[in-house]
């Protein structure tokens, strides 16, 4: 070991997948943050995943690719990975490590902040309940986005989930005061042209000077991806809690970031859990998506809306199924609504919004809100049913209440479900598509919803 | 001699300290400079492993560990009513008050205020023998707690003296001494217990008295007794945490503990924000009058959420040795299981199935042997109960993955949750089929008692009806219904009416979210009367669609949300028309 300047370098012993094993440590600390040099100066980042006994296992985010043992150099910062935070982040793009991508100079920071953040007290957290209107009706209406939510959208490879997102971002955004809003966009792991859709349809909404960009691309080093959704949630954490903003944060696609996880934890020879993902997953995962929320006092919020692509469809991955018991509900993308052509093709009977029911009503959409959405949601149901048995015994087995319900699953998809990407619905639009839907049922079908509502707005055609 | 060693290694939520041949199992220590809180799990040795209950990002070798001498415990007092608590029993608002609105480390407070003072009326003499568990006086926790002063089970008894008298005293108070073997104790109005140790009682019973919740699809259909245990399983969505949110609320205990345990902030903040303002049915005082929180969100420190069931069943049996009944639930254990799995493999013990480590049965075991209706310790004589209600979080909504496998052996109600009727939106989502509880025969003698001899078997009814369209369903998916004949055809819709008006329950909806014994009963008997009338009419001929178009059945299906509890004479109304109903139609009929 050699000192500089009261900074230590230590010697690498052994090098292993994204790990290095420095030898000869003396004084560093768990989750410390390391730069690895090579010798023709080459600076890499990466952090202390184990230390004791002399030797630190260090996890190199930018790869090991080109690090001999001889020539290579560890050195421990002394201090934990930060993102330097100030309003001038707003407009630019980083990396997927938060350095600056546009060939612009580092902001000038107001505050280093540790990006692991630190738990919010669940004491001090604000319950979320005020309505984002996102133009989209199936959202708006059916599955509910609340400020502070963190409510993600599962999709499958070549659906229109970014068309989605984008057009969520950009919508959401006009809503309340445009000062205080702010969108925060990591890309993780996904194709240039992704990120570049997402930049893009920022910019031509005039977003784009109140967003923040980072992007990790998917020939960008993979275990750069653990980092990538820390330094983006830190930034909105920043902008949110110390500025006061609004702020959107859009992770795309989270799979990557477990994939790297995986990555990390083969090569630590950890006993796995599902499908060799890390029996600490759950735990892992949670550290993001709790990160969204409101807390008492303070102005801001930070939504989250993490996009995860499901492998083969399953929702029964691990990745999807544990991120689905950490956020609150789900936007789930349906392949059969896809090829149909339907847009945005959202399987609602799978999806949820578990804020919903405080986000809605009297008082910020409409007293019958809930009432007409769960009898949609029924409605819809049986007609699914409905088509199934239509399948098998042909529309003149059918009940004549039955082809109702064959109407209703028509009229949803046609009218209230599909609309343009550029659409922008009002709720008072979009319930009342519903209650169009509600209203080709004959009177004694509506079960869930009180008879003052059904006189006030159903209209028998 | 307290232990005092230097850490070697630190890994996550694990660390290894050197020079720890003075530390016992079980005991906390404090680890590095920033005193972390840290509990002993292994001893090899002079070398300790130590679980840490906070964050250790930043924690190096060499830093000290210092053992305390004693093992995880409790704080058992007044003032713990209406606390959130983290999964060692440090309140989150003293935390707050500490460290802004995110959870700071290092940080030491004490579970309840010990300076407020509370009434304490005596209720022994000076010269009285005391033995553990006996109560001396009793002091007003809340509106709705009366809290006993006991002496604390490991106490070897003694002849009280130096006691108060009635009057306003703080926690660290000394009310009276005892003397005995030469020995003078102090009694106080708290005392601590380790978690990880049962409080002990005079003898159990069976459960046989229901544990009410106001939820028709569980007091009806799967009961569960005080004293008893049950499962809710269920995949991401299903519902899992709505139905233990309404059984916190409505259940009929006088004290409820509610563990988030490696669940969303969002949903302690919720019951936080909403417990304070909902009336309980029976006393009508706000339920956080009655309720304590633990709660160890999933992105707080993954060993302390192991704790925190401890702490939370811990609290239960304190409020059990009053002669209380209390609910535990805890959501959930399968955070919890994968707690204990983290720390297995960082301790390299050789897993078992899907990498949890061998004694997850045995710990699950232990948990749920700690639920029970019984004959508290000491005099007077008081029964109490701690029921103990465990979610489980399935991997892929599989239920043959370990935790949920496990848990099924060492419970008796089981409501198996169903993503398809969750899907649906028929909630609570629990699946008619795959659900069963172990106390139904146990507890028939409750309801043939309180309500109506009759319950156990329109019960039966009922279920048969749901059985029979579970076999009926699967001919109509191959043929269609048009292929059955019109008996069988009312059995699909008097199963669709149960349905809808019976199993389906909704939460949010200010009359339906909680449903009384009486209005239960009766809706459920509406039903039978329904589907035995509408036999009759079709054995006479009425055709089925004047049945279906009877308007009786959407003033039936709506009385769960229209006839509030205070009501009942609506549904003999309901039940009048209905019968005036069935007579038109049939009637019709026969006049042809």
């Amino acid at each position: 070991m050699t000192a500089e300047g009261g900074v230590q370098y230590s010697k690498i012993a052994e090098i292993k997948g994204p790990l290095v094993i420095v030898d000869d440590v003396e004084n560093a600390a768990f989750d410390e943050l390391v730069e690895v040099e090579t010798k023709d100066g080459e600076r890499r980042l990466g952090k202390v995943l184990e230390v004791g006994n002399g030797k630190a296992i260090v996890q190199v985010f930018e790869g090991t690719t080109g690090l001999s043992i001889a020539a290579t150099n560890a050195k421990f910062v002394g201090k934990v990975m930060e993102m330097p935070v100030s309003r001038e982040v707003l407009g630019r793009v980083f990396d997927g490590l938060g350095r600056p991508k546009d060939g612009l100079p580092d902001p000038i920071a107001d505050k280093f902040i540790d990006i692991n953040g630190e738990p919010m007290n669940p004491e001090q957290r604000e319950y979320p309940k005020d309505f984002i209107q996102t133009g989209v009706s199936v959202i708006d209406g059916m599955i509910t986005l609340v400020r502070g939510q963190k409510l993600p959208i599962f999709s499958g490879s070549g659906m229109s989930h970014n068309l989605l997102a984008a057009q969520i971002a950009r919508q959401a955004s006009v809503i309340g005061t445009q000062d205080d809003f702010a969108v925060v966009f990591a890309a993780i792991g996904v194709q240039y042209s992704e990120a570049e859709y997402f930049r893009r349809s920022l910019e031509e909404s005039g977003a784009l000077k109140r967003s923040v960009l980072f992007l990790n691309t998917a020939d960008d080093p993979a275990i750069e991806r653990i980092i990538t959704p820390r330094v983006a949630l830190t930034v909105a954490e920043y902008l949110a809690f110390e500025l006061g903003m609004h702020v959107l944060v859009i992770l795309t696609d989270m799979t990557n970031y477990a994939e790297a996880l995986r990555e990390i934890s083969a090569a630590r020879e950890e006993v796995p859990g599902r499908k060799g993902y890390p029996g600490y997953l759950y735990t892992d995962l949670s550290t993001i998506y709790e990160r969204a929320g409101k807390l008492n006092g303070k102005k801001g919020s930070v939504t989250q809306v993490p996009i995860l692509s499901m492998p083969s469809d399953d929702i029964t991955h691990p990745i999807p199924d544990l991120t689905g018991y950490i956020t609150e509900g789900q936007i789930v993308l349906g392949r059969d609504l896809f090829r149909q052509g339907v847009y945005p093709p959202v399987n609602i009977l799978m999806s949820l919004s578990r804020l919903m029911k405080d986000g809605i009503g009297e008082g910020s959409t409409r007293a019958d809100h809930g009432e007409i959405s769960n009898q949609v949601y029924d409605a819809y149901s049986r007609a699914q049913e409905v088509r199934a048995l239509a399948g098998i015994v042909g529309k003149a087995g059918l009940t004549e209440i039955d082809l109702k319900y064959m109407d209703v699953g028509d009229v949803f998809e046609n009218e209230f479900l599909s609309q343009a990407t550029d659409e922008n619905r009002t709720i008072e639009e979009t319930l009342g598509i519903l209650w169009k839907i509600v209203s080709k049922l004959p009177k004694n079908e509506i079960t869930k919803i009180k008879d003052k509502y059904v006189e006030q707005y159903y209209k028998e055609e | 001699m307290a232990a005092q060693g230097r850490i070697v290694w630190v890994s996550g939520p694990a660390v290894r300290a050197d020079g720890m041949s003075e530390a016992k199992m079980y005991e906390t220590v404090t680890v590095g400079d920033s005193k972390l809180v840290g509990e002993v799990i292994r001893l090899t040795g002079d070398v300790a492993f130590i679980q840490v209950y906070e964050s250790t990002s930043g924690l190096k070798p060499g830093e000290p560990v210092v053992g305390t001498g004693n093992p995880l415990s409790v704080l058992l007092g007044p003032g713990i009513i209406g606390q959130l608590y983290d999964g060692i029993q440090r309140p989150l608002r003293a935390l707050s008050e500490a460290s802004g609105s995110f959870i700071g480390r290092g940080i030491t407070t004490t579970p309840v205020d010990m300076t407020k003072k509370y009434h304490f009326v005596p209720s022994v003499n000076n010269g009285d023998e005391v033995a553990a568990g006996n109560v001396i006086g009793i002091v007003q926790e809340t509106d709705l707690i009366e809290h006993s002063i006991m002496v604390p089970p490991d106490h070897k008894g003694g002849k009280i003296s130096n006691l108060v008298s009635e009057g306003d005293y703080d926690l660290e108070t000394v009310l009276a001494t005892t003397e005995g073997d030469g020995e003078t104790i102090e009694l106080k109005m708290y005392h601590r217990w380790p978690v990880r140790k049962p409080r002990p009682y005079k003898n159990r019973y069976d459960p046989t008295v229901p544990l009410l919740t106001g939820q028709r699809v569980i007091d009806t259909f799967f009961p569960i007794a005080k004293g008893g245990t049950g499962s809710i399983p269920g995949a991401f969505g299903t519902g899992k945490t709505v139905t233990l949110h309404q059984i916190a609320k409505w259940a009929d205990s006088q004290v409820v503990v509610y563990i988030g345990c490696g669940e969303r902030g969002n949903e302690m903040t919720e019951v936080l924000v909403e417990f304070p303002h909902l009336k309980d049915p029976r006393s009508g005082k706000p339920l956080m009058d009655r309720t304590v929180l633990v709660a160890n969100t999933s992105n707080m420190p993954v060993a302390a959420r192991e704790a925190s069931i401890y702490t939370g069943v811990t609290i239960a049996e304190y409020y059990r040795d009053m002669g209380k009944d209390v609910v535990l639930v805890a959501d959930s254990t399968s955070r919890w299981a994968e707690a204990l799995r983290e720390m297995s493999g960082r301790l390299e013990e050789m897993p078992a199935e899907e990498g949890y480590p061998s004694y997850l049965a045995s710990r699950l075991a232990e948990f749920y042997e700690r639920a029970g209706r019984v004959r508290a310790a000491g005099s007077p004589d008081r029964d109490g109960s701690v029921t103990l209600i465990g979610a489980v979080s399935p991997s892929g909504g599989d239920f043959t993955e370990p935790v949920t496998t496990h848990t099924m052996r060492f419970i008796k109600t089981f409501w198996a949750l169903d993503a398809k009727l969750a899907y649906s939106r028929h909630y609570p989502s629990i699946n008619w089929m795959n659900s069963y509880s172990g106390y139904l025969a146990d507890i028939a003698k409750w309801w043939g008692e309180n309500i109506n001899e009759d319950w156990l078997s329109l019960r039966s009814e009922v279920y048969g009806v749901l059985q029979r369209e579970d076999t009926l369903k699967e001919i109509v998916r191959l043929l269609g219904p048009e292929a059955l004949p019109d008996e069988e055809k009312l059995i699909l819709e008097v199963a669709r009416m149960v349905k809808i008006g019976l199993l389906q329950q909704n939460s949010f909806d200010d009359v339906d979210t909680y449903c009384s014994p009486e209005k239960q009963y009766k809706l459920m008997k509406l039903l039978v009367d329904f589907y035995k009338k509408g036999q009759q009419a079709i054995k006479e001929g009425t055709p089925l669609a004047d049945i279906r178009a009877m308007k009786s059945i959407t003033t039936l299906l709506k009385a769960r949300m229209d006839v509030k509890d205070d009501e009942m004479p609506k549904l003999d109304q309901l039940d009048a028309d209905m019968q005036e109903e069935f007579k038109s139609i049939t009637g019709v009929k026969v006049s042809n």
